[in-house]
């Protein structure tokens, strides 16, 4: 299965709470905002976390796309 | 009477936050109103209010910025005397301010707030939180609240704006005068007062003897389009450090070690387990969110049935949202792992808790320390814990035994 993640960066408004789900996925840019850190593919063995981090943003930033 | 003395009839059309029951426990009120059939309920008290209490309307109302301004964000219009004198300019940006200046108000004081930023005070948080357990640790007794969980947050803000801690009780004092006891109207205007005189001294001092790069010395040295920030903008970040950053996180703290009093199973569950701390964090701030924020309505408008006036106040309910069962499964029981949690503990939208990493660290470090030293304590009697409530909820006294 492929997945991928975007980021409505507009929308963001630094919870940090994708980041506390999917370190290895989201991390913080200079203003506490998400920044992507696997813009391509993310490995399987991370998909579940990246669920979590995007039912975990109260904005609602967050979209995967598989 | 005075608003607070008279009895409550019915919560939809009068509640009052400031009611006793309330304040020592407000989520059967909150429970009430979200599942009544009017869920935003309104008051005629403290000059009149609207309280919304289910998930999507508090989010929907923090969102709309334009409609829902920030021009007043307390319960109550300001003290006489608020809009008078030298210092009415100062407001406490960026909560208190509306785009387009909310923008560069909040994105100048982000950076010191990110993840990364806010990490090089862990290690200073845990010593300090380990010499507040030093002094009560072989007594078997502390109070956690007034011992603990109190003393925390203020002495981490005046590190970070680098001012003594010696101040730390007149801060407790004027962050509680501002916040806490706001139907004291001469209270809050004198601890206003006293937070901008204070802050005056400290710009006046730096400027005289400029400083190692401080909070404040980088805030003065700031500049916006080629220009130096003005004064106020400055003692209002300084306002808004302390009336943001200390009642709300102290709350925060002494909620989760109530709560961690009363249940040794999460005790357990973490010291097995203490990945799980992220996401407990985040499950207790959900469940015991502290605060609770008001808007002022800009123009007449009709919001899920309800004729809103232009000046009308909003109080968003923060932690009646996050206890909707329409949003959280089983709302009010703490999930230490709970999948799903787009909590607004920290509020929602472009006023979001820009404080939120800082709060965080806090929140996890007091935790962890007194669960490492202590790992076996309980209430010495549930009755006796007094709270705080208003627009902040959380113990003041609650004594446990170890
Ligand atoms: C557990 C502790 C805390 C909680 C629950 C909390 C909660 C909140 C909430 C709900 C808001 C949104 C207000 C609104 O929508 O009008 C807010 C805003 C804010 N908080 Fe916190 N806060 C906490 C700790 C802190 C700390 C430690 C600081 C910093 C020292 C801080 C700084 C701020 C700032 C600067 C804003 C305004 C952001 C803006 O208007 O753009 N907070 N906080
Ligand atoms: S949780 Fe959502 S709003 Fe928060 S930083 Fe991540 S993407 Fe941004």
């Amino acid at each position: 299965m492929n997945m991928k993640v975007l980021l409505d960066y507009d929308s963001c408004h630094g919870h940090q709470m994708c980041a506390i789900a999917a370190p290895d996925v989201f991390g913080s840019d200079e203003i506490g905002n998400a920044k992507v850190l696997i813009t391509g593919e993310i490995p399987v063995e991370l998909h579940t976390k990246v669920r979590r981090a995007e039912s975990n943003c109260p904005e609602r930033a967050i979209t995967i796309i598989e | 009477m005075t608003d607070t003395q008279k009895p409550v009839t019915d919560i939809t059309t009068d509640y009052d936050i400031f009611a006793p029951d309330f304040v020592k426990n407000p989520y059967p009120g909150y429970t009430e109103i979200r599942e009544s059939q009017c869920p935003i309920a309104h008051t005629e008290r403290y000059e009149g209010s609207w309280l919304p209490t289910r998930y999507d309307d508090v989010v929907a109302i923090a969102q709309e910025y334009e409609t829902f301004t920030s021009r007043q964000i307390l319960v109550m219009p300001p003290a006489a005397g608020r809009t008078e004198g030298p210092y009415a300019a100062v407001g406490a940006p960026p909560i208190t301010s509306d785009p387009p200046d909310h923008h560069w108000h909040r994105r100048l004081i982000l950076p010191v707030f990110a993840p990364q930023a806010v990490a090089q005070y862990e290690p200073g948080t845990r010593d300090l939180c380990n010499a507040l357990i030093d002094e009560f640790i072989d007594k078997g007794v502390a109070d956690a609240a007034s011992d603990y969980a109190q003393h925390i947050p203020v002495r981490v803000i005046s590190k970070m704006l680098g001012v003594p801690l010696t101040m730390e009780d007149e801060f407790t004092d004027w962050v509680r005068g501002a916040l806490e006891n706001i139907t004291d109207a001469e209270r809050r205007i004198k601890s206003f007062r006293s937070i901008v005189e204070y802050f005056i001294g400290e710009v006046q001092s730096r400027a005289a003897n400029p400083r190692e790069d401080d909070f404040i010395t980088q805030l003065m040295n700031t500049e916006v389009e080629g220009k130096k920030v003005p004064i106020e903008y400055v003692l209002g970040v300084c306002n808004l450090m302390l009336v943001a950053g200390i009642d709300t996180t102290w709350s925060a703290i002494g909620s989760c070690l109530w709560h961690m009093a009363q249940h040794p199973e999460h005790r357990k569950q973490l010291r097995e387990n203490p990945d799980l701390w992220p996401t407990a964090v985040e499950e207790l701030l959900r469940v015991y969110a502290p605060v609770t924020m008001a808007r002022i309505v800009d123009h007449d408008i009709e919001f899920q049935g309800c004729p809103m006036k232009a000046g009308d106040r909003v109080l968003m309910a923060f932690p009646a949202a996050n206890r909707d069962p329409r949003q959280f499964e089983n709302p009010d029981e703490v999930i230490l792992d709970r999948q799903n949690n787009r909590h607004v503990a920290f509020g929602s939208g472009i006023h979001r808790c820009a404080g939120s990493n800082l709060a965080r660290l806090e929140l996890r470090v007091a935790l962890q320390t007194w669960l490492e030293r202590i790992p076996e304590f309980e209430l010495i009697d549930p009755t006796s814990v007094t709270w705080a409530g208003g627009q902040v909820h959380g113990p003041r006294k609650c004594m446990v035994k170890f």
